[in-house]
């Protein structure tokens, strides 16, 4: 009997330990997505080892929720996950994944950064471990984005088509976070890029609220048909 | 992806304070900031090390192997040397 969806009692506590959770899942489900397809071996590691750090922290989120971390993963329905959108979208190319990581790495830096005083001892000792990792993945995602930016006309082209398409999701990464803080974090980086930095126009947003993109269902399906297939399966 | 483009680096790890960097292997990148994280990414993920070096491989000079018999040879027969001739007093542990 395939297993059924477990419903969450969402206090504002859960929630913020979902979003965060949901949040580094996706983010980490997606960069795994690479894994046999990256541009050489080096970076297939690098990206291996970011999802890997993500889906840790996501473990660790869950775990502090006290629910079974298994459950909140695989057998929670889409409209159920509270991650924002920009971390569901699909991978596109290199540029777009090398963007994607910055401008959401540079928001989780700034988070965790903060939340290393968290007055709940599970947030603190979280961020204290993700702090250093997240602090990694900008600085991985801002060095290849400088070189595509500042490389070959079409690697220019490529980055900015992704940083500009990726702009209007941008929006729900800094509302726990200080908008302006996180510009003058990316700001560097588009420029020395040689890249031009988008304007802020209408945002997208819902995922907070679980109204996501048709995304994230594809996204689930695969992530989740063997748990729920075969409930309980060990390796 | 040309060798042109992306040279060869040779990756040193020194896995322990007071320990020497050691020779792990080599990767390709661009330039020598890239080569760093690609030596991090392949190299330390199992708390391999504390502080990497990376060095473009073509700046290594190597002996010639055609060298070989001239070059190391010759101490082979020069047991003197090893430090096996001197008794070291107990006193002084170890060295």
């Amino acid at each position: 009997m395939p297993a059924s969806s477990v419903t969450v009692d969402e206090t504002p506590r859960i929630r913020s330990f979902l979003a965060l959770g949901d949040d580094a899942l996706i983010l980490g489900h997606r960069t795994s997505e690479w894994t046999g397809h990256a541009p050489t071996l080096e970076e297939e590691l690098a990206l291996a080892n970011i999802a890997l750090d993500l889906i840790g922290q996501a473990r660790a989120l869950y775990q502090a929720t006290g629910y079974p971390e298994d459950d909140l993963a695989y057998l929670r329905d889409p409209h159920q996950f509270r991650n924002a959108l920009i971390n569901e979208l699909p991978n596109g190319d290199f540029a777009f994944t090398v963007a994607r990581l910055l401008l959401v790495a540079t928001a989780s830096d700034l988070f965790w950064r903060g939340a290393v005083r968290d007055p709940d001892p599970d947030m603190a000792a979280i961020a204290a471990k993700a702090e250093k990792e997240t602090a990694y993945h900008v600085r991985h995602a801002a060095e290849w984005l400088i070189r595509l930016g500042d490389g070959t006309l079409e690697s220019h082209r490529r980055a900015q088509e992704a940083v500009d398409a990726l702009w209007p999701y941008t929006g729900e990464l800094t509302k726990v976070v200080d908008r302006q803080a996180w510009m003058r974090a990316i700001a560097p980086v588009l420029s020395r890029a040689t890249l031009s930095q988008p304007l802020d126009r209408w945002m997208q947003s819902g995922g907070r609220t679980g109204r996501h993109t048709e995304h994230l269902g594809h996204l689930l399906a695969e992530m989740q048909v063997l748990p729920r297939r075969y409930p309980g399966a060990v390796w | 992806m040309t060798e042109g483009r992306t040279p060869l680096w040779e990756v040193f790890v020194r896995a322990r304070n007071g320990l020497a960097h050691k020779h792990v292997g080599s990767v390709h990148a661009a330039d020598a900031t890239m080569a760093l994280q690609a030596a991090r990414d392949v190299y330390t993920r199992r708390g391999e090390g504390l502080s990497l070096w990376v060095i473009p491989s073509n700046a290594i000079v190597a002996s010639d192997p055609a060298d070989r018999e001239m070059l190391f040879e010759p101490t082979g027969s020069k047991v003197y040397r090893h430090p096996t001739f001197y008794e070291v007093p107990d006193e002084v542990g170890h060295m």
